[in-house]
């Protein structure tokens, strides 16, 4: 609070005892609970979600709830505060649908505007956790394209990520925004084989389906937008989280693998790696925390900081996978070990919600830099 | 004597400024008043410029002085006393030391500089051979200095010198202030690839220092130059700056005044380093926020490295971006400034003169070597100086 004082409009980057608390408590869970060899098992079995664990992560943590309001039965809580769990569930590479349901779905709702009958009733499910929904958008997009789906909810859309975990899809159509629930008549959901194997993707095909109307087309285009916005700003976090462990892991094994009589992380040309490893991860927590830092108080710097976080994270995240197998050596290239995890995350990561280059589009007309 | 807090410095600062109004008081009289208030430096000692206060205050007292148009003590023209010698001073000199150095340092009526860095003891400073020799209560000292800046204009030097040649290198060096107008001091400007001579070559013949500039134990100075040293690299990349305040500024700006110069490859170039520079703003804001917080983090180690790093790159576009300009260069005169000025000329002079900030204040190379060693705790490189007595190395 002093620095926001002092510093006027400059955001709180840093992290509150209470955000504190939030990631002891999630990465205690995640320790007992999704340990890298749990993760590679899930990823191979027909249900790449461990239930109990998204169980004990929403409601037992509250941590679905963090961006709903109390009075629709969340915690009231805001982006700074899942930014940190979005971080520890990167740090981890937890298949579940946290960034999602949690994050872009509730956001989407939140923006709706109208938070009465279907919209409060959703929003209630989500927030404790007992309804996972997602956006029919592809993963790779910054905007919504509503003409994919015509208003009598005929179309296909993909690849959706964590389609198949869901049980309320979020369709922009030109009518407007629909809920279609995943298990009704005219849907079909099939999943794709992905970069990603902790985050699933799936096509999902309407074909006359039936859905509840949430808002016309005007509101639900800026709302799916700022659901959208808030993806990207908080997949920085993951981003964040993921290249710290990349480090973390990579710091360990080359201080314990020797080769010619020596630990290999003493040699200088390993150890200047890392070391601007480590300089990319602190510069990508203070561009991750600007924008979730924005997202939280609504600041009109919020496009901007979400799309610096994003043209600069994603490129930290694939810096750091690499770089982690190719210093653990023959052992990164391996089933057994996670590195790969981390790699397939990353690389998909710079994908999800827009690519750097796309973000830096951005930038570019924000700051009023245009291109030739 | 309790130190002030915020409302308490508020209030001493209005007491200097009715006792002493800026705009009817002499720019040194005001400085040596301000001083001797306690509001140079708030966290320094009572009597010493300072007021044992937190030293997050300190710009409670600038604002207030800002906003009356009171005289700064032009930190720029001083940053060597400022930010390496009055630390060191401060925590290894003698009473008497103190009195007679800090506060001529803070007002600026005496410029310091280093004598650290010598031809053949650069990032390996500790090999230095520069001698003192004791005699009497003076030391004598020989050798050569280099890469001095503002040496033409100091009147003082923070410098380190071998008073114990049978000892290993780290072990036999001992701290002094040195007198720059000592017979004996001979400073000659040193060229550089900018064309201007902003640092020198100091020459030192037998110039005798007497044992009360001395400064921490003999054989002790590596230890008292860590001061020195830590204080320069918080010194370098920890100040407080704006939106394009950097060296992207002045790219950003020719890249919207002139749209003949746009191309598609410098634009995602320039985009890249826009979005880099924006992100080195915030680690330093983040920096400085821990530091408020009181939870200091090791980031401020990486700043120089990223600053060194973006200063080169984006110098490098900035000429390349203008093109036939490009090609040419504002002046190559020799002229000796008396300040450091990394970001002013043109974009020749800024590409250049950015080259050496990789080098100077601990080269990149070293500093990835600390936070590899330091802060990510990797195993040290096996070396072969450790244990040998200094005069026994090869050189």
């Amino acid at each position: 609070m002093t620095a926001r004082t002092e510093e006027g409009q400059v955001p709180d980057l840093l992290y509150s005892e209470a955000e504190e608390d939030l990631r002891a408590a999630v990465r205690s869970l995640l320790d007992d609970r999704c340990d890298a060899p749990q993760v590679i098992a899930r990823t191979e079995s027909a249900t790449p979600y461990d239930p109990r664990l998204w169980k004990a992560l929403a409601a037992g943590i509250g941590a679905a709830g963090l961006l709903v309001p109390e009075k629709f039965g969340g915690q009231g809580a805001g982006h700074r505060e899942a930014a940190v769990v979005v971080e520890e569930l990167g740090r981890s590479v937890v298949p579940a649908p946290y960034l999602t349901s949690s994050v872009v779905a509730t956001e989407t709702l939140l923006a709706l505007g109208t938070q009465d009958g279907p919209v409060a009733a959703l929003l209630a499910e989500l927030a404790t956790g007992r309804k996972v929904a997602v956006l029919a958008v592809p993963f790779s997009a910054v905007e919504p394209d509503p003409s994919t789906v015509t208003a009598a909810l005929d179309g296909m859309l993909g690849p959706i990520a964590d389609a198949a975990a869901a049980d309320v899809l979020l369709v922009p159509t030109t009518d407007g925004l629909y809920a279609v629930e995943a298990a009704a008549a005219g849907v079909a959901v099939e999943p794709l084989v992905a970069l990603d194997l902790t985050r699933p993707l799936a096509t999902v095909t309407l074909t006359g389906a039936t859905g509840t109307l949430l808002a016309d087309a005007g509101t639900s285009l800026a709302a799916v937008r700022r659901g959208l916005l808030a993806g990207a700003g908080l997949l920085a976090s993951e981003q964040l989280g993921l290249a710290e462990w990349c480090l973390t892991e990579t710091v360990r094994h080359t201080r314990e693998r020797h080769q010619f009589n020596r630990p290999v992380g003493s040699f200088q040309s390993l150890k200047h790696r890392m070391a601007q490893l480590w300089l990319e991860v602190v510069s990508a927590r203070a561009a991750a925390r600007n924008a979730a830092d924005t997202l939280a108080t609504g600041s009109p710097e919020t496009p901007l900081a979400v799309a610096v976080a994003q043209a600069y994270c994603s490129k930290v995240a694939v810096h750091a996978a690499e770089e982690c197998v190719q210093l653990h050596g023959g052992i990164g290239m391996t089933w057994e070990h996670p590195a790969h995890l981390y790699l397939k995350r990353a690389k998909a990561d710079s994908i999800a919600y827009g690519t750097a280059g796309r973000h830096r589009a951005t930038v570019a007309e924000l700051t009023e830099l245009p291109a030739p | 004597m309790t130190a002030p807090d915020a409302a308490g410095l508020r209030r001493l600062t209005r007491e200097l400024l009715a006792a002493h109004p800026p705009a009817t008081t002499g720019r040194t009289d005001f400085l040596r008043a301000r001083f001797d208030a306690g509001l140079a430096w708030v966290h320094y000692p009572a009597g010493l410029g300072g007021l044992d206060a937190p030293r997050s205050l300190q710009p409670v007292v600038d604002a207030e002085l800002a906003a009356a148009n009171a005289p700064d003590n032009d930190p720029r023209r001083i940053g060597i006393g400022l930010g390496m010698a009055a630390p060191t001073v401060l925590a290894y000199g003698t009473d008497e030391q103190k009195r007679r150095f800090l506060r001529p340092l803070w007002v600026g009526e005496e410029v310091w500089c280093q004598l650290f860095s010598e031809p053949g003891a650069g990032s390996d400073l500790a090999a230095l051979g520069t001698r003192a020799v004791r005699d009497g209560e003076d030391w004598v000292v020989d050798g050569q200095k280099v890469w001095t800046s503002s040496a033409h204009v100091a009147r003082w030097a923070i410098l380190i010198a071998r008073t114990d040649p049978d000892v290993p290198k780290h072990r036999g060096i001992s701290y002094f202030i040195c007198d720059m107008t000592d017979p004996g001091v001979e400073v000659r400007p040193l060229r550089q690839i900018t064309g201007e001579a902003e640092f020198n070559e100091v020459f030192l013949t037998g110039v005798r220092i007497p044992d009360s500039r001395r400064l921490g134990p003999v054989g002790e100075g590596w230890k008292v130059a860590q001061t020195t040293l830590m204080n320069e690299r918080v010194s370098i990349g920890g100040a407080r700056v704006p939106r394009e305040g950097g060296m992207i500024g002045p790219v950003a700006r020719t890249w919207r005044e002139r749209p003949e110069l746009r191309t598609h490859d410098l634009h995602q170039r320039l985009l890249t380093l826009w979005v880099e520079a924006e992100v080195a703003r915030l680690t330093g804001a983040r920096l400085r926020q821990q530091l408020v917080a009181g939870q200091p983090g090791p980031e401020g180690s990486g700043m120089k490295l990223a600053f060194a790093r973006l200063n080169q790159e984006i110098s490098g576009l900035e000429v390349e971006l203008l093109g036939n300009e490009g090609l040419l260069y504002s002046d190559w005169t020799m002229r000796r400034p008396e300040l450091v000025d990394f970001t002013g000329r043109d974009a020749g002079y800024r590409y250049l003169r950015s080259k050496g900030n990789s080098i100077e204040g601990g080269t990149s190379e070293v500093l990835l070597n600390i936070v590899a060693e330091r802060v990510l705790g990797l195993p040290v490189e096996p070396r072969n100086d450790k244990d040998v007595a200094w005069k026994d190395l090869t050189r």
